[in-house]
């Protein structure tokens, strides 16, 4: 928890700052038995006692605005606050410009906070496309502190939606996952953009491209569930696709070759069997292998004996194989 | 029980040099993958070397220290909770939820001193804020109607004001159907939930508030299957969870793709036991409730997903919802009543016909090991600090893997379903609202008939 205000002793008590003068402050009605009562400090009560008397008095004053800019300085969770600043700014006809700095400095310190957020797509919202690039450069400030801030991304997503700059999309996401290949946040903005920009030409035009560098991503590191679900997810919708697609068994058979992690692979495999896939001679010989290793399995059918193999090697999620061991789709059993 | 010897393997270490690819050195996400494993193992490795008896003794639910440090919060907070000043609400909850599933009884005079408090939250043209004199805001308003209904008594309960509350949660509706948080405010699916969930509690849900809020839902699943905050985003746990809570209690579950959302859900387990909130982040004690909750609700909905996996059903349009062949989830939950507000009260009554469908006992050793504070209170993970938020989670999170194989309402769970001993046992929860079952049942009487 940070301290409330980053200049504590210079500040002059509202008390005692003439141009306040007029305001009679208005204490906090927490009731005769107050609960979870917060020890306040006093340049915090005393600044909430004066936010209260103006927010009452729907005062739309300059004076109001900086009450604010203290108010949120010391708790930017304060929606009331923001809410009650929107209209303020709103009646003053304020260059947004500036509040758009106002907000960069306070959202470096508190990037996981709702209200801030939503103040920010407020002030992209009224100044339009011109604020794109500038949003997008911010939004990737922040992710370069932490890739995976929900806030930052949805907060892209909708600038990207509403005011544009997706030209360079794609290429950042290659960035972002080169630098981290498990970076699933990443993965879900390549999955936005894949489906979403204007510029691509949507998921069927691109899915070839993706297939290819989804599967080099797995091949690379096997145990990564990002692109495994990236890969489910470029035939969502499409599972006559997904089983026909020779590249998805492709990928499971090869990976189970490997004998390492094949967690994800067996476990893709038993979705495919479940839409219909008929699995290759070469496949059904990699799994029996397989199976040879895991005593006591004596199962009728592959998918059977995925689910099997899936209970050995996955412990943590026995349960979930059993119970899909035991509802396959009865065309598969 | 004895304890979960799950632990074995990581997920996430480098494969060695065997591998199709070599990878130079680690990612951010596989170093802190590492860091959180390392310092788990340890705390599972002492617990593996000692006596059962001991054994017994570390998993034990301090029960005292967590009332201690739960009833000093409710009297006094320190000056850094001013961060939390337009939480206060939600303080209420975390902590009285909390000593409700540790089965305390609260004192008749602070009861009546927070349903006074919380009226001073409400405002005058309903729903309740942040705290005295703040605007109203939906999340608040979950957080004070639950804390009501926790309380129970018939003062908490009568001095909500329904038809205001009502008029507020209208005015909260966008065109689209979802929900803002507060009077133009943002729009996500923490909103939905709890309009919905306050709305079925308090037997005021109708149509027209329920009208197009599936849609929505139903923009904000991914890919992964799970559910995201906002359509497009990445699917995340807090989000599955309100998401299909609404989903349920608007009696539209069958309109997800609920069996890429179990997948989705059952791999968010990790190694460590606990439950991460997003594919390939860090393992956190308050996902137990989020993420395991989901798992909860599913076990309850099993009939949709199996019939969903059937091939004639997966034409990939969801739009017909409204034929004959679609299981809706009344049909599950018994004779609808046609009431939308009496979903909740027929879901619960349905045991789940299978077993859990994550590791429970792992579940339950992550909270009372890594995620539990001797002193009292519960905390994210090993090296983080305790508070209100995460105490509330994990114990609604372990008492949620407690009752996992239950039953009969009219029995106790087995002592093998309880790690730990079986004092550890907390009370119940309703998992579509996250209140104490007795006191839904209360409330549920309550306001069913006034």
């Amino acid at each position: 928890m940070s301290s409330s205000s980053s200049d504590d002793d210079d500040r002059i008590p509202f008390s005692r700052r003439p141009e306040w003068s007029d305001v009679r402050p208005v204490p906090q009605d927490d009731g005769p038995h107050p609960i979870v009562p917060i020890a306040y400090r006093d340049d915090f009560r005393e600044t909430m006692d004066y936010f209260r008397a103006v927010y009452i008095a729907d005062e739309r004053s300059r004076r109001a605005l900086d009450l604010t800019t203290e108010a949120i300085g010391m708790n930017p969770g304060n929606y009331t606050v923001w809410h009650f600043r929107r209209l303020v700014l709103e009646a003053l006809n304020v260059d947004l410009h500036e509040e758009r700095d106002f907000i960069n400095q306070i959202a470096i310190r508190n990037s996981k906070n709702y209200q801030i957020w939503h103040h920010r797509r407020w002030v992209a919202e009224n100044l339009g496309p011109e604020a794109a690039d500038k949003e997008l450069e911010f939004t990737k400030s922040i992710l370069a502190l932490d890739a995976k801030n929900y806030h930052a991304w949805s907060h892209r997503q909708w600038i990207l939606l509403s005011l544009g700059g997706w030209e360079k999309e794609l290429d950042y996401c290659c960035k972002l996952l080169e630098d981290d290949i498990f970076n699933n946040s990443a993965w879900n903005q390549r999955y936005f953009v894949i489906t979403k920009s204007p510029v691509l030409g949507g998921l069927q035009a691109m899915r070839d491209s993706e297939v290819s560098y989804t599967v080099e991503a797995i091949l690379a590191n096997p145990q990564n569930e990002s692109p495994w679900r990236y890969l489910r997810g470029l035939y969502k919708g499409d599972t006559d696709l997904l089983v026909s697609d020779n590249q998805v068994s492709d990928v499971c058979l090869k990976v189970l070759k490997t004998n390492l992690n094949y967690t994800f692979a067996l476990s893709l495999l038993l979705d495919l069997l479940s839409y219909g896939f008929q699995p290759s001679d070469e496949l059904k010989t990699v799994i029996e292998a397989l199976r040879k290793t895991e005593p006591d399995s004596s199962d009728a059918n592959l998918a059977t004996t995925i689910c099997s193999l899936l209970e050995t090697v996955d412990p943590m999620r026995s349960n979930y194989w059993a119970w899909r061991k035991n509802n396959l789709p009865f065309q598969v059993c | 029980m004895e304890s979960s010897s799950s632990f074995s393997r990581s997920s996430f270490s480098a494969s060695p040099n065997t591998g199709l690819d070599q990878q130079p050195k680690l990612t951010v996400t596989q170093l802190v993958q590492l860091e959180v494993e390392e310092k788990v193992a340890q705390i599972y490795r002492v617990l593996n070397g000692v006596s059962p008896h001991a054994q017994s003794l570390m998993s034990e639910l301090w029960r005292d220290k967590h009332v201690e440090f739960l009833t000093r919060g409710l009297e006094q907070l320190g000056p850094s909770y001013h961060v939390l000043d337009a939480n206060r609400p939600w303080l209420c909850y975390w902590i009285l939820h909390s000593i409700a599933l540790l089965g305390e009884p609260l004192d008749p005079e602070l009861e009546n001193n927070v349903a006074d408090f919380l009226s001073h939250c409400e405002d005058k043209d309903g729903g309740y804020g942040g705290g005295p004199g703040q605007l109203p805001h939906l999340a608040t308003t979950y957080a004070a109607v639950n804390t009501l209904i926790t309380l129970g008594s018939e003062n908490a309960l009568s001095s909500i004001n329904r038809d205001n509350l009502y008029k507020f949660l209208l005015r909260m509706k966008d065109s689209s159907g979802a929900f803002r948080m507060h009077d133009a405010g943002e729009i996500d699916v923490r909103a939905s939930y709890t309009a919905i969930s306050v709305a079925s509690i308090l037997n005021i849900l109708d149509h027209e508030l329920a009208k197009d809020v599936g849609n929505y839902i139903l923009r904000c699943q991914t890919y992964e299957g799970g559910i995201a905050g906002e359509p497009g985003s990445e699917a995340h746990g807090g989000y599955t969870f309100c998401g299909l809570a609404t989903m349920i209690l608007i009696n539209e579950a069958d309109r997800l793709d609920l069996s890429s959302l179990l997948d989705w859900v059952a791999f968010r387990q990790g190694v460590e036991g606990g439950f991460q909130g997003r594919t390939n982040k860090l393992v956190d004690g308050c996902y137990s409730f989020w993420q395991g909750g989901v798992l909860a609700l599913m076990q309850r909905l099993l009939l949709i997903v199996d019939k969903q996996l059937m091939p004639s059903s997966d034409n990939g349009e969801s739009s017909s919802i409204g034929s004959t062949c679609s299981i809706k989830s009344s049909d599950l939950v018994g004779q609808g009543s046609g009431k939308l507000s009496d979903i909740g009260f027929h879901f619960v009554k349905i045991y789940a016909e299978s077993v859990p469908l994550f590791h429970s006992i792992a579940l339950q050793q992550y909270i009372l090991l890594c995620s539990q504070v001797l002193e009292g209170g519960f905390k994210d993970k090993p090296g983080k600090y305790r508070d209100f938020y995460h105490s509330c989670y994990c114990l609604s999170g372990l008492s949620v893997s407690q009752y996992s194989w239950w039953k009969d309402a009219g029995a106790s769970p087995l002592p093998t379903a309880v790690l730990g001993p079986y004092c550890n046992l907390l009370e119940p929860i309703h998992p579509l609202y996250n209140v104490v079952l007795d006191r839904y049942h209360k409330s549920f009487d309550f306001f069913s008939t006034s």
